[in-house]
C-alpha cells in the first residue's frame, strides 16, 4: 500500500475567507441553547464537524460497510479501499514518505500510549531520561511516568514562564546524551502557546533523542509537513481537526516504527498464526490489531479534503485575527485576567475573572447560549504552575465570526452582573 | 430556567463571605473531599462534643455553589447530632436533585441551593461538602470524590 511520495500541495484558498459561509456547513451551529443561538467556543476541546464529513460517513455506512481486508466480497473490498484510500488521504495531508508511516488509532491519547509502550518501553534503562514540558496535556504526561516506573528511566520537565512559554534555555540545558526521547506539544491545549518545535526538533536530534510531537491542538490551525519538521512521531485526534470521535493518527518514521515489536495482538496485526510462531503483519497493519474504525477514518478523510478545500493557511490567518479582536475587547474587562501570553499563540484564550469562579462563569455563559471549557484542562501542572484550580478557555475554530465575539463579550458582562 | 434561580443572593453573599472559614486545630475528625472533574478540593474540620457537632470548618478553594454550599453546611450542622445531620442531608440532597418535588421544609437558607436542581452539572458543586462532611463524620479522617 506504499504510496509515491509527493510534495506538499499547495493550500492557497482561490477567494478569501468567508466564515459567514463556512458556518453554512455545520448543521450543529443552527441548534439554540437555552433559548440562544449556540455561540460554539469549545473547538480546542472537540470541534464539530462540517456536512461533507457527516455525509462521508452517512455514505460509508449506507453503501459500503463491511470488514476490512478480509474478504472477497465487493462490500469487503469497497470498505478496504476506503479505509486504505483514507490513510493515503492522511499521508498527503500531512506528507509523509509513505502510507507505511501512518497507523490509525482511536486518538492523540492512544498514538503516544503506543509509542511509550511499544518504542519506549522494551528500549529504555535506567539513567535514559524522557524530556517534556511543563506544558504538556496529561495525554503527553501520564503514559511516560508509566515508562519510567516500567524501565527504571528518568522523566524531566523543563519549566515554562509566566507567559506560559517554554523557556528554550532550560530546555536545551536538559538536553543531554543521556535523553533518549522528547515528548513536547506542538500547540499547549490549556493556554495556546506554540512551541518551537523545529527548534526543538533540531536540537533534540543533535544529542542522539528521538521526537514525538503532540499535534492534537496544532494541526486544526496550521499546515504540517512532518518531513520539513523533521519529527520521529506525530499524533493527532480526528474530532480536533473537525472529523469524527474514535479515531486519530500516529505519524511514525518508518525506520523507527519496523524496528517496534508490534503493540497489540490480534486479528489484522498478524501475517501467520500457529501455536508454535506467529508472524506479523507489515506496516502499518502491524500496529492496528482488531476490527478499526473503518467509517472514522473515512470521516478524517474527508475533514480534510474539508479543510483543504478552505485553506489551513487562510483558517490559521481567520482565527488569528479572532484571536487579536477577542484579546482586544477582553484586556477592557475588569478583573480579567489572562492566563498564557505567549507571542506565539493559537486561537485559544485562558482567562480568570477576579471573584468568579471558571465554573460559575462556565455556566453563566452557557446560559447565555456561549459553549466554552472551564476546569484544568487535563494540565493539572500548568494550573499549578500559575496557582489556580482552574481557568475559563475560549477557543476558536473555521466557523467561528466576529459575532462570536461579542457574544463572548457580552456573556462575560451579564457574569459581571450577576455576580456583582 | 433564570440564573437568579442558582445564583441567588444568599449563595452569592455566602460565597463572598464563607462562615466558618478555615480549619479548627486540633480537630477530633477531618476530611478532604476532591471532585475530580473540576479539581476542586474542600476540607471540613470537626470537634464533637460527645455525639454532637460542637464546632465545624471548611476550607478550601471552589466554586460559589461549592463554597457557598459548605458555608451555609456548616451554619446549618452546628450543634446537630450525627442523625439529625444524616436527615438534613437527605432533604438537601432531595432538594438539589428532585426537579419535580416541593423543597422540604426545615431547610432554612439551605432551601436556597434548590436552584442548582435545574443545573445537574452544578450538583456536585453543592454535595462535596456534605459527603466530605459525611466522612469526617463515618471515618474521622479520610478523603472522599464526587466521583
Amino acid at each position: 500500500m506504499a504510496a509515491t511520495p509527493s510534495p506538499a500541495r499547495p493550500m492557497t484558498p482561490a477567494t478569501p475567507f468567508d466564515a459567514e459561509r463556512v458556518r453554512r456547513d455545520f448543521p450543529i451551529l443552527e441548534r439554540s441553547i437555552n433559548g440562544r443561538p449556540l455561540v460554539y467556543l469549545d473547538s480546542a476541546a472537540s470541534s464539530q464537524r462540517p456536512l461533507p464529513v457527516l455525509r462521508a460517513v452517512e455514505a460509508y455506512e449506507t453503501h459500503s460497510h463491511a470488514n476490512v481486508h478480509r474478504g472477497v466480497h465487493a462490500l469487503s473490498q469497497a470498505a478496504t479501499e476506503a479505509f486504505e484510500g483514507a490513510r493515503e488521504r492522511v499521508r498527503q495531508f500531512i506528507n509523509a514518505r509513505s502510507t507505511r508511516e501512518i497507523i490509525f488509532v482511536r486518538g492523540t491519547t492512544e498514538a503516544i500510549n503506543l509509542v511509550a509502550q511499544a518504542y519506549a518501553r522494551p528500549r529504555f534503562k535506567p539513567g535514559d531520561e524522557i524530556l517534556i514540558t511543563g506544558l504538556e496535556h496529561h495525554a503527553n504526561i501520564v503514559p511516560w511516568q508509566m515508562v519510567c516506573e516500567q524501565t527504571g528511566c528518568t522523566l524531566k520537565v523543563a519549566p515554562i514562564d509566566q507567559r506560559g512559554e517554554l523557556i528554550l534555555d532550560e530546555f536545551l540545558r536538559l538536553l543531554s546524551p543521556r535523553t533518549a526521547l522528547v515528548a513536547i506539544a506542538h500547540v499547549s491545549n490549556a493556554l495556546g502557546t506554540m512551541l518551537p518545535v523545529k527548534r526543538i526538533i533540531d536540537s533534540a536530534h543533535a544529542v542522539g533523542a528521538v521526537v514525538l510531537v503532540d499535534g492534537a491542538q496544532a494541526i486544526p490551525h496550521t499546515p504540517i509537513d512532518v518531513r520539513a519538521l523533521g519529527c520521529d512521531f506525530y499524533a493527532f485526534s480526528g474530532h480536533k481537526l473537525y472529523g469524527p470521535t474514535g479515531i486519530g493518527v500516529l505519524y511514525g518514521r518508518e525506520q523507527l516504527l519496523a524496528a517496534m515489536p508490534p503493540w497489540q495482538g490480534g486479528g489484522d496485526m498478524i501475517l501467520t498464526v500457529s501455536f508454535e510462531k506467529t508472524t506479523y503483519n507489515d506496516l502499518p497493519w502491524k500496529f492496528e490489531a482488531g476490527t478499526p474504525n473503518i467509517s472514522g477514518a473515512v470521516g478524517l478523510a474527508a475533514a480534510m479534503d474539508y479543510l483543504e478545500g478552505l485553506g489551513l493557511t487562510a483558517i490559521g490567518a481567520h482565527e488569528q485575527k479572532l484571536l487579536g479582536l477577542a484579546t482586544a475587547q477582553l484586556e477592557r474587562i475588569p478583573g480579567l485576567k489572562f492566563v498564557g501570553t505567549a507571542a506565539h499563540k493559537a486561537a485559544v484564550i485562558s482567562f480568570t475573572m477576579e471573584g468568579i469562579h471558571p465554573h460559575d462563569l462556565g455556566t453563566i455563559l452557557d446560559h447565555e447560549g456561549v459553549a466554552i471549557r472551564t476546569g484544568h484542562h487535563c494540565a493539572m501542572p500548568v494550573m499549578t504552575f500559575f496557582g489556580i484550580p482552574a481557568t475559563a478557555r475560549a477557543s476558536f475554530g473555521c466557523y467561528n465570526t466576529e459575532k462570536d465575539v461579542a457574544a463572548l463579550v457580552s456573556a462575560l458582562g451579564k457574569a459581571r452582573e450577576v455576580f456583582g | 430556567m433564570d440564573l437568579k434561580d442558582l445564583y441567588r443572593d444568599v449563595i452569592l453573599d455566602h460565597n463572598r463571605n464563607p462562615r466558618n472559614f478555615g480549619r479548627l486545630e486540633p480537630a477530633d475528625a477531618h476530611a478532604d473531599g476532591h471532585n475530580p472533574l473540576c479539581g476542586d478540593r474542600l476540607t471540613v474540620s470537626l470537634r464533637m462534643k460527645g455525639d454532637l457537632i460542637e464546632d465545624v470548618r471548611f476550607d478550601g478553594k471552589g466554586c460559589a455553589i461549592s463554597t457557598a454550599s459548605a458555608s451555609m453546611m456548616t451554619e446549618a450542622v452546628k450543634g446537630k447530632s450525627k442523625r439529625a445531620v444524616a436527615e438534613l442531608f437527605g432533604k438537601v440532597h432531595s432538594a438539589l436533585t428532585q426537579q419535580d418535588a416541593a423543597v422540604e421544609p426545615g431547610l432554612g437558607k439551605l432551601a436556597a441551593l434548590s436552584g442548582v436542581r435545574e443545573f445537574p452539572a452544578r450538583v456536585k458543586c453543592a454535595t462535596l461538602c456534605w459527603h466530605t462532611l459525611n466522612a469526617a463524620l463515618e471515618r474521622g479522617t479520610a478523603t472522599v470524590s464526587t466521583e
